[in-house]
């Protein structure tokens, strides 16, 4: 179970009483329910499950696991900090169109 | 998609499956609790990355595959009633009663809707006030939240014509029964990584220490299915039995306070029916007395369910991890996903299902092979 | 009815009838009646949109003068909900559906049928707006609507729009394809982006709807098909446009009906990001999504590069890519090798696919 996906917020607003959010996932715009994350502002990333934020995400935990699992299994390779590590790891292959506008899955 | 697409990264979850080949010196049969994760693991062949030694059993954490078979049978009861209007999760629309499913009420003129969130259902409530609207609450500890605010909200704006289809279990206590069954054979857990961004992880330590066992918090994508098995891994061949987090960016060790809060005044523990495995005490969540007026099967007294498994189907050993969908005998033969027997061969991330679609019925050297003529660009 | 007239992206506030129909801002059941009523709809409506010799005799059947040699024929109904969605409208679907079919059978698509079952109480605001897009398709596609019907059923036995194209095109010479004829060794290419239609359907469809920026790609491919087969011609083998069911459900049967094994590499997969975004976000997976502006092509190894070359330079086949090839192996099978190295059988599906939350 448990699909769940991150977003980024964009706005906030109340609506009948609860503390919605339009977040966007990755050019997909949807209405969720903030009530559980109180501490979520515009800018952070959430991640979603049937229209509830359950979490914000820890960007810096984030980074952090992905350098660690870059350095695993790394025999010479010259390793890069922060940005540039996550940059390099969010990198996907070959696009097959030159114009950006689609993505390799 | 930030912070989901980094986590497949194909050459770095290759890495990380050579470490594993590497701190492997014996064999290991590890649990993966959440079918969401079994969907992941079969998609993405991470089995087939892992060492020969390292066995993934896949466990019972698939909401679709446990609900109760009197459940469905009441909910395609209620679905078919005039004035009824049941939403549901797309997941739960192919789950086979004992003589229908969701879709055939459906194409039968039953109102039957797919939505995406329990609030969705709420709003349906709200625009048609003369008809009764149900929604089929099934889910682990994550989806709970969700529906505990639906109810909320009905209570909150007064709707009379709202009323929540309840079938919540819970995890922990499913990985007791599963502990403590004799022939268990799972020596560590991943566990349930968007279960425990609501509850927390805080319910663990004493299951581990009871059993001796690991237990690792482990997200989704291939990467965190990887560093949840390599961390599992390395506290058995180290002889260690701790809960360790490897989803950290999501997860904490309290969790979800307000989702635990609202939760609390919304359901209560209860015993539950685990289709395929039996009773598990104090498994399963039901609407608490403050909100009981929202239960379904109390607004709609179904009577006279008989309920009628078929006796080939054996989801249940395969939601113990007692055996793998193609040890069943019907596999691939009376049971497949155009005509399930059970819920495991229906919803999408039930094992069988997962098997089944995923190709587990080529031989494993069939399935390395295929495609050898591809040049990747 | 009125989530009939739901017109998801598309505003009706500005539209104005060019020639005013007399009398009824509905569909009455007289529409359908073969009467008076009827013929305003024909001389008002049908008849200034599709403009063309063959409709405005108004003869029982169409009179139509064709070549010599073998004709394809293909029909389809179209009752997709909502009428009007990002990227397109039923009236679209409805005229490229059918010439894509011919198209794809290596036919020059040149004429077609158009039927409509018609709910009483449509608007007849919408029912013009369908046919003028109709018209538009048409014309685009080079292809005369000669030839139509009108039906009315009664208020609530119907989905406000129904309608039926049949066509006719003239086969090229010399050419035979067909979903039997792949043959191992074949390169597979697909002429764009998958997934956008049926998530563009989903985007709007309610309980499930979000905003975004997916629009269908429903288009008429028989220009950019014209252009392979003058390239290549006999080296195409099975072209098929995946529509219902997705790239999987169109490489399966293939796979099937040739008895041989399909081989595709999930990396080279076109997929637009709001696409992959929109399907992880309901649980899909977007080779099952329907598409209704794709070719898929089944090639000659040797003429594959020539192929992605005229499908890139077309305006419909920019991110056109070659996916995988035909194999002897595994037969009637469909393999995938995943971004992780790893291989996974793309199934069949059984119906359509479900949002899931698990």
């Amino acid at each position: 179970m448990c699909l769940a996906i991150p977003g980024k917020v964009e706005e906030i607003a109340e609506e009948n009483g609860l503390r919605m959010g339009r977040v966007n996932f990755g050019g997909v715009v949807k209405r969720v329910c903030l009530d559980y994350v109180p501490e979520v502002e515009v800018g952070d990333y959430t991640i979603v499950h049937v229209g509830f934020a359950l979490s914000k995400i820890d960007e810096e935990e984030a980074v952090k696991t992905l350098e660690e699992f870059r350095k695993m299994g790394i025999l010479d390779e010259e390793l890069a900090d922060g940005d540039e590590a996550f940059a390099r790891a969010a990198k996907a292959p070959q696009s097959p169109c030159p114009d950006g506008s689609c993505t390799a899955k | 998609m930030k912070y989901l697409t980094e986590f497949r990264n194909g050459e770095i979850a290759q890495r990380m499956a050579r470490e594993i080949h590497a701190l492997a010196t014996r064999p290991w049969k590890i649990m993966e609790v959440c079918g969401g994760q079994t969907h992941s693991i079969i998609k993405n062949g991470i089995d087939q990355m892992l060492p020969a030694g390292i066995e993934m059993i896949h466990g019972p954490g698939c909401p679709v595959c446990v609900t109760p078979l009197e459940l469905i049978d009441k909910a395609l009861a209620i679905a078919a009633q005039p004035g009824v209007i049941f939403c549901s999760f797309g997941d739960m629309l192919r789950v086979p009663g004992t003589d229908a499913d969701l879709f055939q009420i459906k194409g039968a003129g039953g109102d039957v809707r797919v939505v995406y969130s329990p609030l969705d259902a709420v709003e349906v409530a709200a625009k048609n006030p003369g008809k009764q609207v149900v929604f089929f609450g099934v889910g682990f500890e994550t989806t709970a939240p969700a529906n505990a605010m639906s109810v909320h909200v009905a209570k909150r704006r007064g709707l009379k014509n709202f009323s929540l289809l309840v079938s919540h279990v819970l995890v922990p206590p499913a990985i007791a029964a599963i502990l403590e069954s004799p022939d268990n054979k799972v020596q560590a857990f991943l566990l349930a990584g968007h279960v425990c961004s609501v509850m927390g992880y805080w319910e663990y330590p004493p299951i581990a220490a009871k059993y001796g066992i690991p237990l690792v918090v482990t997200g989704f994508e291939p990467l965190d299915l990887l560093d949840g098995i390599r961390r599992a891994v390395i506290q058995l061949e180290a002889g260690r039995h701790e809960v360790e987090n490897a989803y950290g960016r999501i997860v904490t060790y309290n969790g979800n306070k307000p989702a635990q809060k609202l939760l609390g005044e919304v359901f209560e523990v209860t015993d539950r029916a685990w289709r395929g495995i039996g009773v598990i005490p104090k498994s399963g969540w039901r609407l608490s007395q403050a909100y009981r007026e929202f239960d379904a099967e109390e607004r709609f007294q179904i009577q006279g369910i008989h309920t009628h498994e078929s006796p080939l189907c054996r989801a249940g050993d395969v939601l113990r991890g007692a055996i793998k969908p193609a040890e069943c005998a019907a596999f691939g033969k009376e049971c497949t996903p155009r005509h399930p027997l059970g819920a495991t061969m229906v919803s999408s991330e039930g094992a069988c299902a997962a098997y089944f679609n995923y190709g587990r019925f080529l031989s494993a050297e069939e399935l390395a092979g295929a495609g050898s003529g591809l040049t990747r660009g | 009815m009125a989530e009939n007239s739901k017109a998801g992206a598309v505003d009706f506030s500005n539209w104005s009838c060019p020639l005013p129909l007399v009398g009824y801002p509905t569909i009455v059941m007289g529409h359908g009646g073969g009467g008076k009523l009827g013929n305003e709809l024909v001389e008002h409506l049908f008849l200034p949109a599709f403009r063309n010799t063959a409709l405005e005799n108004l003869g029982d059947a169409a009179v139509l003068n064709l070549p010599s040699g073998r004709l394809a024929m293909s029909t389809d109904s179209f009752v997709v909900q909502p009428l009007f969605f990002p990227g397109g409208s039923i009236g679209d679907l409805a005229v490229n559906g059918t010439v894509n079919d011919l198209a794809v059978s290596g036919a020059v698509p040149k004429f077609l049928s158009a039927s409509f079952i018609l709910e009483e109480g449509f608007p007849l605001a919408q029912l013009a707006a369908i046919v003028e897009a109709m018209a538009a398709a048409a014309a685009t596609a080079g292809v005369q609507i000669v030839t139509g019907d009108t039906k009315v059923v009664e208020r609530g036995h119907g989905d406000g729009c129904y309608i039926n194209t049949a066509g006719i095109g003239v086969l090229r010479s010399g050419l035979e394809v067909g979903p039997h004829r792949a043959k191992p060794g074949d390169a597979i290419l697909v002429s764009g982006t998958v997934g956008d239609h049926g998530m563009a359907i989903m985007s709007v469809r309610e309980g499930l709807e979000f905003e975004s920026q997916i629009r269908s790609d429903c288009a008429a491919l028989n220009g950019m098909i014209g252009a392979v087969l003058d390239s290549v011609g006999e080296e195409v083998h099975a072209m098929r446009d995946p529509t219902r069911g997705g790239l999987a459900s169109t490489l399966n049967e293939i796979a099937q009906a040739s008895g041989v094994g399909i081989a595709i590499d999930e990396a080279r997969l076109p997929v637009r990001m709001e696409v992959q975004s929109a399907c992880e976000l309901l649980g899909l997976d977007p080779v099952y999504v329907a598409n209704e502006g794709k070719a898929v092509f089944f090639v000659a190894p040797d003429a594959a590069e020539r192929v992605l070359a005229v499908l890139k330079a077309h305006p419909l086949g920019r991110d056109a890519a070659v996916i995988g090839q035909v194999t002897a192996e595994h037969k009637g099978m469909l393999v995938s090798r995943t971004a992780m190295g790893a291989n996974r059988v793309i199934a069949q599906q059984i119906g359509e696919q479900l949002p899931r939350i698990c």
